[in-house]
């Protein structure tokens, strides 16, 4: 019988496997910043034992870097210490690292795309949940935590179930001005946040195939989000040409070699899934969330639902604390919510594409006044490709802030977080209480979502800005 | 890594869904290099209020959690396993956890224990009729216990067999790996050339 992507690049890593335990899996690429990794060289160094393969290992410094003066020493002296650990543990057991200052330096979900080290058909983990980002070129790849990511170093094995198998299809073709992330909000909304729990989903279908890898990568990034182990699309000529001229993408027979082989990596016709969703991608509008989780969201055009209107009891409680926790009421045209701060950035959202869109918006008009706009490039290279395209001056001469690369407000380590009551619509993955500051308030919204809202001050999509006149442009 | 074989302690409910890590450790609390010291940032945001069910005297000392569906979302962070268990907490039940969640629980030694939606209820409700009550979580015979009498609770709870096994034995995973070293060699003999490398 014909198998899915996910189970043929499950079989190709298969170390062993034996009845009754996981199957014990190969890794081809760890990916390692400084939060969720000191306790595991610890726990290498208490047990005398060593990174197995140092060259599948790759580590930067994201989550807990300041992006303000990023060229002086970080400021926090235990932020401070949690980078110095990583460098001292990168240096003694040779592992590669993309400091701060370092051009390739950034989310980690950012910089290995672009670095070309994530390829189709690898298995690729990180101690990360956003690790499925990776996914989009048709690897698996999934978060893990500190226990694993020592399993990872001492080994470059996981033991890991094989989970089920679910695709998601989505037909006909996203709309002007709808993205995906309108696409993958819309998707949670419909599932729940565990609605893809013990599944390795992959997205196919035509409004996938147009994507770009950048709005591919978006999707399978928010996987997580409805609780999947994994995201995973098809590699295919789109794949291929985002690659081909990335610093560390195979090299002649190599890449040649490399390329034969991802063209076998697509679910065959006579597959089957554990489980299968469809949507149509052409009924689809901007889309943003009103609660404090990613799965409670509607269509801007509407209105903060009534917690009554939901069917299940667990739900309506669930809207009704967040609808208290957001300072929401139902019947709010979500168009009319007012807000403070505009987050453009993350692994979700912080590439040059979605820098280039936000701008487009942007362009010629200002941030509203009572509104701040901080953008935050997903790498240092992000930044270095936005200034020389001019992006950060559109930024700056409509008001905004311009940052160096990292996580920032996407989780509110690093200063750069929400003060209490305030409120944000954000390009990022998680609107949970308190994620982006403590009693912050998050919206999450599409990248022309995100820039329209800072010029009007209120949920907004660029339609409802007015258009330049010809002196403004 | 301590076996675990069965626990009985005073049982805590924690009336809500979709706790995701973010709640149970927020990321502004997650600048140690150890394991240890995070009981602090345990649910941080719920702790200032005097109400919150771990500022009550008569669940001090609590160290069975019992959570609504979708303990454990979001966050891959396993410093939401340390917080709880240097807080004291042994065994978390619930209905549904996050995969990550369940996952790093099981390495770092938590028990946690997925039961049906009708046992939490219960629970919640025993907990909070009489609180200081304990919960028993036998992992041998998977079972959780709690209550006399006529209010007497006992139900079954699910957990993979092997994250089972290697809780009862106190094992590794490294150490249990490693003992697969040849095996490893072997597939790395096979790996296509044009994998990419880092070094
Ligand atoms: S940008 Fe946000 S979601 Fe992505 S890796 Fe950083 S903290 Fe995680």
């Amino acid at each position: 019988m014909g198998r899915t992507l996910a189970e043929k690049v499950w079989d190709e890593h298969v170390v062993r496997t034996a009845p009754g335990e996981p199957d014990l899996l190969y890794i081809d690429l760890h990916l390692i910043h400084e939060v969720t990794s000191p306790q595991a060289f610890e726990g290498l160094r208490l047990n005398d034992r060593t990174v197995r393969r140092p060259d599948l290992t790759l580590a930067t410094e994201d989550h807990n870097v300041p992006t303000l003066d990023w060229d002086k020493p970080i400021a926090d002296p235990v932020s401070r210490t949690q980078v110095e650990t990583l460098r001292r543990n990168a240096e003694e057991f040779g592992v590669r690292l993309h400091a701060l200052g370092d051009k390739d330096q950034g989310i980690v979900h950012i910089i290995g795309p672009q670095l070309g080290l994530t390829q189709p058909g690898m298995t690729i983990v990180c101690g990360d949940s956003h690790t499925s980002t990776h996914g989009a070129f048709g690897a698996l790849a999934f978060g893990i935590g500190t226990s694993e990511v020592e399993h990872v170093l001492a080994t470059q094995t996981l033991m890991q179930t094989r989970p089920k198998t679910m695709a998601v299809t989505v037909n006909g073709s996203l709309p002007d001005g709808v993205t995906a992330k309108d696409l993958v909000l819309t998707l949670i909304t419909h599932t729940g946040t565990g609605g893809g729990q013990g599944y390795i989903v992959e997205y196919r279908g035509p409004a996938i195939e147009e994507l770009s890898m950048e709005g591919r990568m978006t999707i399978c990034n928010m996987s997580i989000e409805w609780g999947a182990k994994a995201g995973m699309i098809a590699p295919d000529q789109t794949t291929f040409d985002y690659l081909a001229d990335k610093p560390e993408a195979p090299q002649g027979a190599d890449w040649d070699a490399a390329v034969e082989h991802w063209r076998s990596l697509v679910t065959d016709d006579d597959a089957t899934y554990d489980e299968e969703i469809v949507l149509d991608a052409s009924t689809m509008t901007p889309f943003v969330t009103w609660g404090t989780n990613p799965g409670q969201g509607v269509p801007l055009g509407e209105a903060v639902p009534d917690p009554a209107s939901f069917d299940e009891p667990g739900d309506r409680v669930a809207a009704e604390k967040a609808l208290e926790y957001m300072a929401l009421t139902a019947g709010t045209p979500m168009r009319e919510v007012k807000v403070d701060t505009v987050f453009v950035g993350s692994c979700t959202n912080g590439r040059l594409e979605d820098l280039r869109l936000a701008a487009e918006v942007i362009k010629g008009r200002t941030v509203d006044p009572d509104t701040r706009l901080l953008v935050v490039p997903g790498s240092a290279k992000v930044r270095l490709q936005a200034e020389d395209e001019g992006l950060d001056v559109i930024f700056k001469e409509a008001g905004a802030e311009w940052r160096g690369a990292g996580c920032s407000m996407c989780l509110g380590m690093n200063p750069d977080q929400l003060a209490p009551g305030e409120r944000s619509a954000s390009t990022s993955n998680r609107n949970f209480e308190g994620r982006q500051g403590k009693g912050g308030r998050t919206h999450l919204v599409s990248v022309p979502v995100a820039a329209a809202t800072a010029v009007r001050g209120t949920l907004s999509s660029p339609a409802d800005l007015p258009e330049l006149t010809p002196t403004d442009a | 890594m301590d076996a675990f074989t069965t626990h009985t302690g005073v049982g805590v409910p924690l009336r809500r869904s979709n706790v995701d890590t973010d709640q149970i450790i927020p990321a502004h609390y997650l600048k140690r290099v150890s394991r240890d010291g995070f009981e602090d940032g345990l649910f941080a945001a719920w702790r200032d209020n005097p109400d919150f069910v771990l500022n009550r005297d008569e669940f001090s000392g609590g160290s069975v959690l019992v959570a609504g569906p979708d303990f454990g979302t979001g966050s891959s962070r396993e410093h939401a396993v340390w917080a709880l268990q240097n807080y004291g907490f042994r065994a978390v039940i619930s209905p549904r956890f996050g995969d990550i969640f369940r996952g790093n629980a099981g390495k770092a030694g938590l028990l946690a224990a997925q039961v049906d939606d009708k046992v939490v209820s219960r629970l919640w409700d025993l907990l909070e009729d009489k609180p200081g009550a304990v919960v028993t979580v036998d992992l041998e015979s998977r079972t959780v216990r709690a209550g006399e009498g006529t209010d007497a609770i006992e139900d079954s709870f699910d957990i993979d067999d092997y994250t089972r096994w290697r809780l009862l034995e106190g094992l590794d995973d490294i150490g249990i790996t490693l003992g697969h070293a040849d095996d490893i060699t072997a597939y790395e003999e096979k790996r296509p050339s044009f994998k990419p490398a880092t070094l």
